[in-house]
């Protein structure tokens, strides 16, 4: 069975009903994904065994009308570590590793009843916007199988856009999550840095990752964030602020709501058919009584610089842990330790990878700290200071997710630059801390194009209650990928 | 605006920094990918950032500490598995000293 036309609810009523077991729906999750993965590849591992316990578990204990996720199928993006089950991050340095616990996200998932049936692909650490790094497959794009699908969360946005799974978890730390959300034409939620414990997930950058759901609607995405949301005393960043029922402002109302259109988002760079789209989605919400001015973010601009150095630092840091002493892959003949890390880190790790980390030990060495670092670290403030003035005077801010919609695989690699320009409009959000969604707004060349729409920090219901009701209005969720290409 | 221009050497020093080999084609294709992400990054040099305070994390919470408790978490045999190389309880790793390095 595939997912391409039913919401979580409707899944859950069926569940309760008893018109489906969770363990036919289990099944029938796994033969469509092995039906169909060979065309989108979004998979790394498969979770059968475990899903299918935990299935039969449910069926015997039945479940309560309030267990909205009890017996839904999810996919989890391989940087998020599993217990007893292949975690990857699709580097080929962790090949063969097996947490001995799981993230505190798949915790509460599990909590909820909520099943987990396979690891997805990603560029490889999460670095990258293509999922062209990972190590050990190329996911296709759910609309066109010629184009990528985005990335680093390529693979989760795929097999919820493919109809594979209900909705899946990934991570944004430049855009991850709603880059390949927008590229899939699905609904992406990087959550207000803080709102999602990151323990267990596999770090890159500390202080800009966040993890959050990819779904077909908006409603479902506010469901699985009232799962995952919350303080975890693991996680010394995650906020003690109390979690709201995120579906509560469903109501299809924006009126009076004050939006901004910074006009930074819609200029240079940014293909004109994509603005296009996304102005008729702003006039859209207009249209249902929303008041929209524009604004400037002068500083847009110098995001990217800005990540990179920071996102790199903190890469080139959190990845020194990899040298093969303890799990994952280890070189082999080799004479001394100083050769092992050496060898294991030159043939575990991806070029994109090893760039980052020159990169950030560049930026974090002497000489070249205050130049590097805290310039870029100063530059944030500026970054986040800016957003909070727009915040001051209104409700949200809307603007395209991307600068053009998805291309070809191999376009843009031997240029890292143009690859690092492609996250210019989702970037800013991570800097700042801020909670972003991206939502299909339309089509462009029979591809997705996504809306970004941008909260003041922990005001993801407001996001969802815009989201909710552009959705309602457009019901663009009911055009699915065709298939053939 | 002036440019960084990263050189092959440092190139080659931040690498053996981060313990990573490169062979000669990868020296020369880093460098030149370096030199041109240098080329954006270099842009922030134009950012007036007078007495701006570094954010270095967007969280809203402060350090904390919590009871210094020991905790057996019974899980040294699973720890183990995972290792590439064991002996016993041991992890194992090739000499750490060269020959004629411990005299």
């Amino acid at each position: 069975m595939n997912f391409l036309k039913t919401t979580v609810k409707d899944l859950h009523q069926d569940l309760i009903a008893k018109e489906l077991s969770v363990s036919d729906l289990t099944k029938e999750t796994f033969d469509n994904i092995k039906a169909t993965d060979d065309r989108y590849e979004a998979f790394i591992t498969l979770m059968e065994e475990q899903a299918l316990g935990q299935a039969q578990n449910l069926d015997e204990n039945g479940i309560e009308e309030d267990q909205i996720l009890a017996g839904i199928p999810f996919g989890i993006k391989d940087n998020m570590v599993t217990k007893d089950v292949q975690t990857t991050a699709a580097s080929r340095i962790l090949k063969d590793f097996k947490p001995v616990y799981s993230a505190a996200v798949l915790e509460n998932l599990e909590q909820a009843g909520a099943i987990g049936v396979g690891k997805l692909n990603l560029d490889e650490f999460a670095m990258g916007s293509t999922t062209e790094t990972s190590y050990y497959k190329q996911t296709k794009n759910a609309w066109d199988q010629t184009k990528i699908p985005g990335g680093s969360s390529g693979g989760s946005a795929v097999a919820v856009a493919a109809g594979q799974v209900p909705f899946a978890l990934g991570s944004d730390t430049g855009g991850s999550i709603r880059q390949p959300a927008a590229f899939n034409g699905i609904v992406g939620l990087k959550p207000t840095y803080g709102r999602v414990s990151r323990w267990g997930l596999i770090a890159f950058a500390s202080s800009l990752d966040q993890i959050g759901p990819l779904t077909r609607t908006v409603e479902d995405n506010a469901l699985v964030l009232n799962a995952i949301a919350g303080y975890d005393a693991r996680d010394q960043t995650s906020s003690k602020k109390t979690v709201p029922d995120f579906t509560a402002g469903l109501t299809g109302d924006v009126k009076g709501m004050k939006i901004a259109i910074p006009k930074e988002y819609f200029g240079k760079g940014v293909d004109p058919k994509v603005v296009e789209v996304v102005k008729a989605g702003i006039a859209q919400l207009e249209a249902l009584g929303a008041k929209v001015e524009e604004v400037s973010l002068p500083h847009t601009k110098y995001g990217v610089a800005a990540y990179y150095i920071l996102g790199s630092s903190e890469a080139s840091s959190n990845l020194q842990r990899f040298d093969g002493i303890r799990y994952g892959f280890r070189a082999e003949n080799v004479k001394t330790l100083e050769d092992l890390y050496v060898q294991t880190r030159t043939q575990g790790f991806g070029d994109e990878v090893k760039r980052r980390i020159m990169l950030g030990t560049y930026s974090l060495s002497a000489g070249s700290y205050d130049a590097y670092f805290k310039k870029a670290a100063q530059v944030r403030t500026l970054i986040a200071n800016e957003f909070q003035n727009v915040f001051a005077q209104y409700d949200l801010i809307i603007a395209p997710t991307t600068p053009n919609i998805a291309y070809g695989f191999g376009e843009n690699q031997d240029d890292p630059q143009v690859a690092y320009m492609n996250d210019a409009l989702t970037i800013p959000v991570n800097l700042a801390g801020l909670p972003g969604i991206s939502i299909n707004a339309g089509f462009v060349d029979g591809l997705p194009v996504g809306m970004q729409l941008i909260g003041n920090r922990f005001e993801e219901a407001k996001i969802y209650q815009a989201a909710y009701a552009f959705e309602q209005a457009t019901r663009l969720f009911e055009k699915i990928p065709g298939g053939e290409n | 605006m002036t440019t960084n221009n990263i050189t092959q050497a440092e190139v080659e020093h931040v690498a053996s920094l981060a313990k990573l080999a490169l062979t000669e084609q990868e020296k020369t294709i880093f460098t030149n990918q370096l030199d041109k992400i240098f080329e954006v990054v270099d842009t922030l040099a134009e950012v007036d950032t007078e007495g701006v305070e570094p954010t270095y994390s967007m969280t809203d919470g402060e350090n904390e500490l919590r009871e210094d408790e020991a905790v057996d978490a019974k899980q040294r045999a699973a720890l183990l598995q995972n290792a590439p190389e064991t002996q016993e309880t041991l992890i194992k790793v090739p000499a750490i000293l060269t020959a004629g390095e411990d005299k």
